[in-house]
This record gives structure tokens, C-alpha cells and sequence, in this order.
């Protein structure tokens, strides 16, 4: 069946609403069209991830939409940029590279977008709400929104986001629609104990795991015996959204669609039961380690950005120590963020630890590390999934405790105990 | 050996290549280095491989929504594969084709296939890709 379009959906191909709003309208189309959408639905919301400086052909497509004078249609929160507009001079950022990612920058806040510049729009104040249809790009925040939040975005590439701002549609496919939003296999938890269920190197772990056994398909976790907070369900859905193409996750009793397993199935029956013993979520924790050495040169939290609860938590671990001379220990999280961690009184500790913070950006999309840093460590299996491969450097993997007691050896130490 | 496949076309276009195929999924961000089309997923079968100009067989995308935004990269950069075969219409694929098409003028075919055709596929098969979704294969 062909796409029907709507009387503004065909002014707006024909350049009755100018030239950018028929661009992003002619890819919209085209689009629908491949996938099979048979019309297309309003957004209320965008998150756009097309503001990550890649190459000059992301470049050209902003710029030549700016020239044109496009502008948003809905509220629209940006990813991250590029560059830490203020402290990327203290880094390794080539000039010439800072000026092209900053006129990307330029181009998409051009646009009437709000600058968050964050990869956690979900904890900023354009979280969307429960059921409103979205079009959001980066893959942690689209599985988030979906999935602890109930909104609705089908997992929208770089470059389309922006194009659903403008036009405020979407095609009417995937996981914008009720019957596409059913669990397909069930994971089941088997003897986990609940002390490593509390911990928070348990959820990136898990993530990692399930993302790689479900690929895109629509996960159910059940068997938790622990209610995990907000956090712990961010760096799940980022692993899992790294190691496959995971979009929405269901978690029985505590996912918004998943009240019960029959909620989250919506009648179907699953094409698969996996059950996850302890040993094999060992193994998914080793592999997140991509180094033999103990070696540190720098730590890096926040991949998704700091919000202001990991603010809080961090802080007391840090009080009254100090990092060792020889390591870097770096938060990433938005200005807005780092903002409130401040005049919440966080911000103290973290200074006299000898932590440094980087804000709207992320060590994996801006060129900050000096040739000196070879040897990461991180709290995030997002982080250590694309390390290897975008920085080709060592990572290894740790909780958030570990990742302090390393920065204070000055070299790699990780608490075993909780995994034995 | 001849062989030929009647794929569905996701976008249209003529290319040949040396075939590069594998089973797992890739992000292309964090995956594919567009500066010189290798492919650098250290956890990736493939690691290690140039897809520049060949014909690149993956079943989809996994991870990053800034695949899109490389392949594009790729594309403008004369880095990419010559066509990409999939099991399943990869969205991000076809939106850096459209993209390219709409900037460029130059869009990258892209056609699906069978589970079962796809797995007839080997790597270094001489490969032909048809505007009417026809996969030519020489080996």
C-alpha cells in the first residue's frame, strides 16, 4: 500500500513551507517509503543526534539546512556537541578540527533547538512523558525514553532526527506503534544474588549481556528482586543499546509496559526463554575489559552524562582523598548538570579529589586524548564497548568504586568479591 | 561458478565488487573508519578488512544511531563500499543513501536478501548488484 500523506505533509514536499522544510520532508518521505509506513504521525518532541561533529558531509547537510532557514517545528533538546565550548583547549583538540565542530554546533542551535547538549535529555526538563510520540536520535536515550519512560521513538539515525523536527512527523512504523512494543524473548534471572543486584556494576553487565544475545530485538527481563533506580536502568539500556540494537527493553514490575510478564508479551508468545546464571554474566564482565595490564592513565565516568543523583553519590567516596599524581580522572555530564551538581554542593569533593569535568561533549566524539593516554578505566559498558575500536585504546571496566580506588592506587584494582 | 539472486531493492543502483561478508551486525560508528574504509570493531570478525569498493554483506546495524552519520561521511569521502547487501531493511543504511542522494547526487545501492541467499554468500565472491535488485555472483 503507497504512503498517504497528509495536506501539509504534500504542501511541505512541494516547498509551500520553503526550502529546508521540503528537504527534511523529501527524506521523511523517502524514508517512510523504504520502510513500509503507510502515513506518517505528528511528533511532540525531537533529540537530536545529528550534532555530533563526524565529517564534513554531517557538516554540509547542517549548514546548507541552516542556510535555509530551517527551524524546528517541536521542542528539540540536542545531543552532544563536538566540543566543550569553553575547556577544549585544555585537551588534545586539534584547532582546525574545533572550528568545524563548532560550526555545527552553530548550525543546529540556529534552528530554534534548546542547546542541552547532552546524551541524557532524559534527565533534563524535556523528558518526554509516558505515551508522547517522539523522534529521538542516540541510542542510550532512545532506549530510555521507550522504555522507563513509555514514550515512543523508533530508533531514528543522525540526520533524520533533525529532519522529524522540522516537519514535526514521523513515519507511522516500529515502536511508535502499540503492537510493535511487545517483549519478544524472556531473559530470567537465575540465583543472582540480590548484593550483586545492588550493586551498580551489576546493570551495565546485564545490558552487555542481554544487548548481545537479543540483537534488535524487543528484550524481557524478569526475575530482579531488587527495584533498581534510574541510573542502574540508563547504563543497562546504554550497554544494551552498544553490544546490540536494543530500542526498548521491558522489565517486569518495574518498566512502565511490563506491570506484569502478560503486559509486557501483550498476549504473544515469546520466540525464546534464556536464562542467565551467574557464570555467563561473568564472562560479559570480563569482556568488557579490553587489556591484560594494570596499568592507569585516566578514569572516565559518565557515559551516559553525569546526572545529578551520580553527582551525589560520587562525592562522599571522594572526600578526603586524592588521586593519584600520575591519573586523570575525568566526569563527563551537561552544563546544566554540572550547573546544579555545583549549587547542590557536590562539586567540592570532586575538586579536591583532583577529578576534572568536561561538559557537553564525550571523550569518544571529541578528539580530546592527549597520545599519552593509553590506559582507560570506566564504571560504563557503552564506554568500554566503542573504546577499542573509536580511540583504539585499553579500557578496563569497573563499579564506580573501583574506578575511585584505581584513580587512588594509580593503577587498576577491581573488587572481585561481589562476582565470585 | 555462477549464481544469481533475485534481492528486494531498498534503493536502486548498479555496483561490483569483491565480496566482504559476515554473519554479525555492525555499528559503523565505532566500526568503520571513513577516512580510509576499514573496518575497526576490534570485536568484529571483520576487523581489520578495507570495505572500500567492495560489496559489504551484513545482516544489519547494531548500536550507535551515528552509523548513519558515517556511512555518509564515507560516501562523500569515496570510502565506502561499492553496495551493501542486508537480511532486513536497515534503516540507517538507507537513510545515509537517501541522504547522499539528496546532497550528492550519489546514492549507494542497497538491496535485501533472503536469510537463506544471504547465507550462499562468501567473502572474495566476485559480486554484480543490479538496479532491479538482481545479485550476480562469480566465484
Amino acid at each position: 500500500m503507497p504512503l498517504t500523506l497528509s495536506t501539509r505533509d504534500q504542501e511541505m514536499l512541494h516547498g509551500a513551507h520553503g526550502e529546508a522544510a521540503k528537504i527534511a520532508m523529501t527524506i521523511v518521505t523517502r524514508m517512510a517509503e523504504v520502510s513500509g509506513a503507510k502515513e506518517l504521525l505528528d511528533i511532540t518532541g525531537a533529540h537530536i543526534d545529528s550534532t555530533v561533529y563526524i565529517g564534513d558531509a554531517g557538516l554540509e547537510f547542517a549548514e546548507r539546512l541552516a542556510r535555509l532557514g530551517a527551524k524546528v517545528a517541536v521542542p528539540t533538546s540536542l545531543n552532544v556537541s563536538g566540543l566543550d565550548e569553553h575547556h577544549w583547549k585544555e585537551w588534545a583538540v586539534p584547532s582546525d578540527w574545533a572550528r568545524q565542530a563548532y560550526r555545527q554546533m552553530v548550525a543546529y542551535q540556529s534552528m530554534g533547538t534548546v542547546p542541552t547538549w547532552t546524551c541524557a535529555p532524559y534527565q533534563t526538563e524535556m523528558r518526554p512523558s509516558f505515551g508522547q510520540q517522539v523522534a529521538w536520535g542516540e541510542s542510550n536515550a532512545i532506549v530510555f525514553a521507550n522504555s522507563v519512560i513509555g514514550a515512543r521513538t523508533e530508533r531514528y539515525p543522525d540526520l533524520f532526527d533533525i529532519c522529524c523536527a522540522i516537519t514535526a512527523r514521523a513515519p507511522a512504523i516500529g515502536l511508535h506503534l502499540t503492537e510493535n512494543r511487545a517483549g519478544q524473548l524472556i531473559f530470567r534471572l537465575q540465583d543472582i544474588p540480590t548484593v550483586l543486584q545492588q550493586s551498580d556494576d551489576f546493570y551495565p553487565v546485564l545490558g552487555h549481556f542481554i544487548g548481545k544475545h537479543t540483537l534488535d530485538k524487543i528484550p524481557i527481563i524478569d526475575g530482579l528482586t531488587v527495584i533498581p533506580n534510574e541510573d542502574h536502568l540508563k547504563s543497562f539500556g546504554a550497554a544494551a543499546a552498544s553490544s546490540g540494537g536494543v530500542a526498548l527493553f521491558h522489565m517486569v514490575g518495574i518498566t512502565p509496559e511490563a506491570q506484569t510478564l502478560e503486559a509486557a508479551l501483550q498476549g504473544n508468545h515469546p520466540t525464546q526463554i534464556i536464562d542467565i546464571p551467574l557464570n555467563q554474566l561473568r564472562e560479559s564482565r570480563r569482556e568488557l575489559t579490553h587489556t591484560n595490564s594494570t596499568e592507569l592513565h585516566m578514569v572516565v565516568l559518565g557515559s551516559p552524562h553525569f546526572s545529578l543523583a551520580e553527582f551525589k553519590r560520587l562525592a562522599p567516596m571522594l572526600r578526603g582523598k586524592r588521586k593519584h599524581p600520575d591519573v586523570k580522572f575525568l566526569v563527563t555530564s551537561s552544563r546544566a548538570m554540572t550547573q546544579l551538581a555545583q549549587k547542590a554542593g557536590y562539586l567540592g569533593d570532586l575538586e579536591s579529589f583532583g577529578a576534572q569535568i568536561t561538559v557537553d561533549t564525550c571523550i569518544l566524539t571529541s578528539p580530546m586524548l592527549p597520545e599519552t593516554i593509553q590506559n582507560l578505566m570506566t564504571n560504563s559498558a557503552k564506554f568500554a564497548y566503542y573504546t577499542p575500536g573509536l580511540l583504539n585504546k585499553k579500557i578496563a571496566f569497573g563499579s564506580l568504586q573501583d574506578c575511585v580506588n584505581s584513580a587512588v592506587a594509580g593503577r587498576i584494582l577491581r573488587d572481585e568479591s561481589l562476582w565470585a | 561458478m555462477g549464481l544469481t539472486l533475485q534481492g528486494k531493492v531498498v534503493i536502486a543502483g548498479k555496483a561490483q565488487g569483491s565480496a566482504l561478508v559476515s554473519r554479525d551486525p555492525l555499528s559503523f560508528w565505532g566500526g568503520y573508519d571513513w577516512k580510509t574504509g576499514e573496518i575497526i570493531d576490534r570485536r568484529h570478525p571483520l576487523s581489520g578488512f578495507i570495505a572500500k569498493g567492495r560489496v559489504l554483506a551484513l545482516p544489519f546495524t547494531r548500536g550507535s544511531s551515528t552509523t548513519t552519520a558515517v556511512l555518509l561521511e564515507a560516501i562523500r569521502a569515496g570510502t565506502a563500499p561499492a553496495a551493501i547487501l542486508t537480511t532486513d531493511i536497515d534503516f540507517f543504511f538507507a537513510l545515509a543513501s537517501v541522504v547522499a542522494d539528496e546532497l550528492y547526487a550519489a546514492p549507494l545501492p542497497l538491496v535485501v536478501l533472503t536469510e537463506e541467499d544471504f547465507a550462499t554468500l562468501k567473502t572474495d565472491d566476485t559480486v554484480e548488484v543490479l538496479s532491479n535488485g538482481e545479485v550476480n555472483i562469480q566465484r
